[in-house]
This record gives C-alpha cells, structure tokens and sequence, in this order.
C-alpha cells in the first residue's frame, strides 16, 4: 500500500496517517484467522470411535484365528497318536495299546457328498440365474428372487427332514434304476443292496440346497453384464441363446466359476441334512448308489458325545481339517467373485 | 415454399426448427418421385417389388400359437417314444428314471421339430429357453413343494392347546393321547433366548466390523475384509465345536443356551457383517462430505448421516442374520446340547432349542414324537417365513422417494425398457 501526501497542511496528518498506515498492514493480519492447518489429527471422540471400530475389526481376525487354533490345539493330541495314518486310514484303527482314528473315509465321503452335488445343483443354479437375470417377465421376477432367497433361508434340518421322508423314498427308485442298467459306469456299481441312505441321495440333497446360493450369486453377475454389449448383439442378429453365449456368460465367467466354488464350500460343510441322510459307516466306497459312506460334518455331528471308539480329540482334529477345507475353497472362490464385481461405489 | 417466408420472421424456439427441418426435406421428398421413374424408363426391365426378395424376418423371441404346438407335439411324442423304447422294448422301469427319459427325448424332439419347421437357430435358442425355464420351475417347485409338505405333515395332527404351553417332560410311550400333554414350549423359549442374546452381541460387533470396513478404512482392513470372507464359509458344525472346545471343554462355561449363542455369534457375525457392508456401500459419497464439510467428525458423521441412510438395509441385513440362524442345527448339538424340560435360564444347564427337538425327535421310533418333530419345523418354518417378510418389507421401504421417479437401476430390462420421463429428456438436451 502506497501513501502520498498531496498538501503541506497535511503533513502532519499524513503523519499520523502513515502510523496509521504502518499499522494498516498488521490490522488485516489480526482480523483475518490465521489459515487451519488441515491435519489427519483426529479429535479425541473420532480418534475413540475409530479405535472402537478398528477393535471391532480386529476382533474378528482373532475370532478366526481363535476358531483355527483352538481346533488345532485340541486336535493336536489326536494327531500325535495317528501321526500321518490320521489321512491315509478310516476308521478306528487299533495298533496295540493306543487306538488312533482315520479320516480318510469321511473325507472321501465329504467329497463324493460335493461331488454329487455340485454335478446336480451347479447347473440347475445356472439355468435358475439365467431365467432370472434374462428370461423371466419382468412382472414375476421380483418374486421369484426372493422365492429363491427364500430357498436359501429354509433350515437345513427341513431339507433333511424332506429328503429323509420324500426324497429317499423316491429316489431310491431311480437309484435301483441306475445300478441297474448303468452298471458298466464304476460309479453306478452295486454290490450289497439296500440303496437307502447312499451318498448319492445325500449328494441330491445338497445340491438341491447349493441351488439358491450359487443362483443368486451367478444372477447378480450375469445382471452385470454391460447392457451395450447385449444390445449389439441382439442388433446384430443374435437369438437370446445366443446373445447369452457370447456377452452374458463370457461376462459372468468368472463369477460364475467363483459362485460354484462357494457353493463347493457350503456342500462340503452340510452337517444336519447329509446327517439325516446317511447311517455312517468308517470304509471308502467309491459305489455311491448303495447304503453306507460317512461325511466329516456327519462323522462329527452323529459321533459327538456317543463316546465310544472315537475320542473327543479325533472328532476335533476332523474339525480341523473341514476348518482348513473349507477355508481354503471359500478364499479361493470370494477372490474370483469379487475379480468380476466392480466396488465402485455410488456416487451423487 | 409460401409459407416459409411468413415463418422465417417469427420468434427463434420451437416452430423455427421445425419449419426449417419441412423446408429442407421437401426437395428431397419430392427427388424419389421424380428421378427413379426416369432411369427405370430408360435402362432397367421393371423389376419385382421389393418386399418379396426379402426372406421372412425370424424372430427367436417371437412365440405363437405355432410355437406351442410343437412344443406340445414334441411332448407327446416324446411320452409315446420313451414309452415305446422304455416299457416294451427295453423294457426298463421306474418313475423317475422314465420321467429324466421323457425330458431328454422331450428336449430332442423340440430341437428336431422346431429345425424342421422354422429354422435351426431358432431351435436351439428354443431349446435352450425351455431348459432353462424348467431348471427355475423345479427350483421353484421344491421350494414349494418343501413349505406345502411340512405344513400338511404338521398342522393335522397339531393339538394347538398344549403345542405352545407345555414342554416335553410328560411323555410316556403308552399314553394314547400322548400330543395332548406334550409340546415345545421349552425349545421356543430355549430358541427365543438362544437368538436374542446371539444378535445382542453379534449385531453391534458387525455394525461396528462394517463400518470399519467401509467408513474408517484403517490400517488392515483388506485383512479384515478377507478373514470376514472367509469366516461366512466357516463349518456350522465347526462353529459349534469350536465353542465346545475353547469354553467348555475348559470348564468355562457348561452346557447352556448362552454358549449355543456363542457359537450363533460365529455365524452370525460374518454373514451380517458382509450384507451391512454391501448396505453402507450404497450410501451416496456425497451425504458424507456434505456432512464433513459442515465440520461434523467422523463418528458424527457415521450414526446421523450413514447409518440412518441404510438403516432399512442394516435392518434387513440383521433380519436375514437371524433367519439365518434360528433354524441352525450343528452348532447347538455341542453347546446348548438339547433339553425335554423347560430352562428359563440361559446361563445354567442344558436348554433345548426348535432345531434340536427336530434333530432328537425325528430319530425316535415313536409316532407321536415324529408328529412333534414335524409341529417344530412347522414352527420353525413359519418363524423363518416371517422373518423373511419382514426383511423383504424392510428393504422395500429403501429409498421411498427415488423409487418413484426412477426404475429399478439393478434390473437392466426395467433399466433399458421404461422410458426417461419427459422432464428429465429435457435437461439432459
């Protein structure tokens, strides 16, 4: 700021107004604040808040960690006692003194379970989500998802109930059917009769149950795809099949893939429904048709508390490795589901 | 071309563009009319209409009354077929295996029929549709089969007077009528206290896990996110034994309905966690900042603004979580450990629970108790139906406002098919 004086008289004034005008510079720096400096310090209630929520957080990562140690601990002992025959024996196993136990049975048997399932559900799921992202009307479909999310929220242990006193007897029908003149496949083979209570059935079951989770799943994928992309097809002639085959399932892959794995998670884990299913028996079979065959969620759930020849340890250690099984699968498949998700947020 | 002269002078808007766009396209208008005539007379035989040498568009979508019949044809034909190869040839046998025949020869013949009549394209898409509208029937089908079967099963044999006050204490196997003195009144207060306390600690510790997933994004949180993941695919048998190994097992807690809602906690947890995420990720960003650049802090800014936004979501999600976990069965045999009488106190003793009485009963060789099995999924089944109202209630009162105005944005044929508003088409220009 520049100040002339423009008469004598004013000298003094001028001055008295340059003191003034000295001063004039620093009277803005007072009235104007001095900027905020914009710092990440957090105040005490959001720095208390965000430790809450962060403790939350972390409480949960022990939770897991909790779930698979203490699995871990107490299943240790059974191990000992087993050593590596614990995967490569079934059943009680009695070397002398020391009775150790074999998971290899109910392993094979959780397997076989997923097996049957997934080869039954993952595709009647995939038809189920493409009727309902591409073909249902559009009038009904609302409905028919929460139908099928209903589906999802039905207890396990009615699902058992049904297959036990609907399904079976039915199915083992069909079972009769396939031993019967499907023999030459070793899968369909039968050598001791009764067909109740197979691991196929039981696998049928589960795959019913899969259905919902990996349709809604798979749904939301394909409903993802980029509506340009269908509509050139569609424009360029395409038929709906083959506008599906070109855009929507090359689009939803991935999820696909990922959905179905989920679905594997959730199929090896069926405790009380496959329980209800299958009588349990400690011997690998491969001839899923007939009576017989073992789950580890089955081996646990009907074993627990029966004492007997399997002590808590074994039961526990079992517990552990469907921990690891299924933790293992489920990482896999949440991975490649959320590769094929966009977590763009929403934006105003 | 008169009246283009009195137009140029009125005001430029709406009549302006429109008298130029005539006066324009008049000439060209009028050119085809003249101008083809001339070459044909000249040069080229008359040559057929045009319509004609084009073939008759196919439209896969199209579904008529020629449609049905083959489809019903190819039914029936089919039935005769199967029956043919199946009872006198093969002479195979058994419903079911006949019914899967039926369908692949059904499937075969509309493929055929429809390539014979209309075109091959055609019949692929054709089959294709018919696949898969019967995969979503039969999905649908067992789902109502299963909710009609357990009602039938049930509510007969349902002696209302004592199903919900009495528990299983007074059951005696020579007793004729055994259902009037028995009922499960003990799993309902065992599965009402079991679930409560479950959500009680469960809730807020996944609201809590949610939010700082995806408000406070601190330090870890991938981590978290991950380990989240994978915990909503941890075993419901494992849950429960987990529990049993790391309280009771060490004598911390004996068996009660309060380690049961322990182990719900476990699942519980993860799956609430994951859909409030979901729910908090659809805030708007925008509500957020408006909120911070008022000055409010963080935790201010998360209970007024983000969690009254998704509140119906947060609610959904909560009602899904606890439908989720009434009707879980592993992880009570090893905590709550079942019960015949009734146990007010969750903390002391065994309790019984609506899954476990299934689970115990079922396997009973007696009727009346398999009645009573049956009255529980009953039960069980309408109080997960409720709850599943609920929730779909909930999460439709989302958003009242925008509903309106906007269709679905995840349905992309609502998305595509029902036209902009005019006003918005306008402020788009």
């Amino acid at each position: 700021m520049t100040v002339t004086t423009t008469s004598r008289k004013g000298q003094r004034n001028a001055e008295l107004m340059a003191i003034d005008l000295d001063l004039a510079p620093r009277t803005p720096e007072r009235a104007v604040p001095t900027p905020i400096t914009i710092t990440r310090d957090y105040s005490t209630p959001d720095r208390i808040f965000r430790r809450g929520v962060q403790a939350s957080g972390v409480g949960v990562f022990l939770l897991l960690v909790a779930i698979g140690s203490f699995l871990a601990w107490s299943g240790w002992p059974a191990f000992q006692k087993a050593g590596w025959s614990f995967f490569t024996h079934s059943g009680p196993v009695v070397p002398g003194a020391h009775p150790s136990f074999g998971v290899l049975a109910s392993l094979t048997g959780t397997v076989e379970v997923a097996f049957v399932a997934m080869i039954f559900g993952a595709p009647i799921a995939i038809c189920t989500a493409l009727f309902l992202s591409e073909y249902a009307p559009l009038r009904t479909r609302r409905s028919l998802i929460a139908m099928i999310d209903l589906a999802a929220a039905i207890p396990s242990i009615i699902f058992g109930l049904w297959a036990f006193f609907e399904l079976q007897p039915n199915v083992v029908g069909f079972s009769t059917w396939l031993s019967r003149h499907l023999a030459f496949i070793p899968l369909f083979k039968v050598t001791s009769p009764p067909l109740n209570a197979s691991i196929f059935i039981a696998g049928l079951v589960v795959g019913i149950m899969i259905v919902p989770i990996v349709a809604s799943i798979c749904r939301e994928v394909f409903s993802l795809a980029p509506a340009g992309e269908r509509e050139a097809a569609l424009a360029l002639g395409a038929s709906k099949w083959q506008m599906i085959r070109t855009v929507v399932l090359p689009f939803g892959r991935g999820g696909m893939i990922g959905a179905v794995m989920l679905g594997l998670g959730r199929a090896l884990e069926e405790t009380i429904a496959v329980s209800i299913i299958l009588a349990g028996s400690y011997k690998v079979t491969h001839q899923i048709l007939q009576h017989g065959g073992s789950t580890i969620s089955q081996l646990i759930a009907i074993n627990f508390g029966s004492g007997g020849t399997l002590g808590l340890h074994d039961l526990l250690l079992c517990g552990f490795v469907l921990f690891l099984l299924t933790l293992v699968i489920n990482l896999a498949a949440s991975a490649i589901v959320n590769r094929s998700r966009s977590g763009a947020g929403v934006d105003l | 071309m008169t009246p283009d002269g009195t137009t140029q002078t009125a005001p430029k808007g709406v009549l302006v563009t429109t008298t130029s766009a005539s006066t324009q396209s008049a000439p060209l208008r009028d050119q085809p009319a003249v101008v083809p005539p001339a070459t044909a007379e000249g040069m080229l035989p008359p040559t057929p209409p045009r319509p004609r040498r084009l073939p008759t568009p196919i439209r896969p979508s199209a579904f008529g009354a020629q449609d049905v019949a083959i489809l019903v044809g190819a039914a029936l034909s089919a039935l005769c077929l199967v029956w043919i190869v199946f009872y006198q040839l093969t002479s195979l046998s058994g419903g079911l295996g006949f019914l899967i025949c039926w369908y692949l020869a059904f499937l075969g013949l509309t493929w055929f029929g429809t390539a014979q009549i209309i075109e091959r394209q055609v019949a692929t898409d054709r089959v294709v549709a018919v696949v898969v509208v019967s995969a979503a029937l039969l999905v649908v089908g067992i789902v109502i089969f299963i909710v009609g079967w357990v009602t039938y099963k049930a509510v007969p044999t349902i002696h209302w007077g004592s199903l919900f006050t009495k528990d299983q204490k007074n059951f005696e196997v020579a007793d004729p009528n055994a259902l009037a003195h028995v009922g499960i009144l003990h799993a309902i207060i065992g599965t009402i206290e079991q679930v409560l306390i479950a959500v009680a600690i469960g809730v807020p510790f996944a609201i809590a896990t949610a939010i700082y997933l995806n408000e406070v994004r601190g330090f870890g949180s991938r981590t978290v996110r991950t380990v989240v993941t994978a915990m909503s695919g941890t075993p419901s048998v494992v849950a429960g034994i987990f529990i049993y190994s790391m309280l009771i097992l060490t004598h911390v807690l004996n068996y009660s309905g309060f380690a049961a809602s322990l182990a719900l906690v476990v699942i519980l947890l993860p799956s609430v966690t994951r859909v409030v995420e979901e729910v908090l990720r659809v805030v708007p960003s925008g509500l957020r900042e408006a909120s911070q650049a008022l000055g409010a802090p963080e935790w201010r800014t998360v209970w007024s603004v983000v969690l009254p936004t998704a509140r119906s979501g947060v609610v959904t999600a909560v009602l899904l979580g606890i439908a989720r976990i009434v009707g879980e069965t592993a992880p009570l045999l090893f905590t709550a450990f079942g019960s015949q009488v009734k146990n007010w106190n969750p903390f002391l003793h065994d309790q019984g629970a609506l899954p476990l009485v299934i689970w115990s009963d079922v396997r009973q060789a007696q009727p009346v108790l398999i009645d009573l099995a049956f009255q529980a999924a009953f039960v069980l089944m309408a109080l997960v139906l409720i709850l599943f109202v609920l929730a779909r209630i909930f999460s439709r009162a989302k958003g009242k406002g925008r509903a309106k105005t906007r269709p679905d944005e995840d349905d992309f044929l609502a998305r595509v098919f029902i036209p902009i508003p005019i006003e918005e088409r306008e402020e788009s220009t």
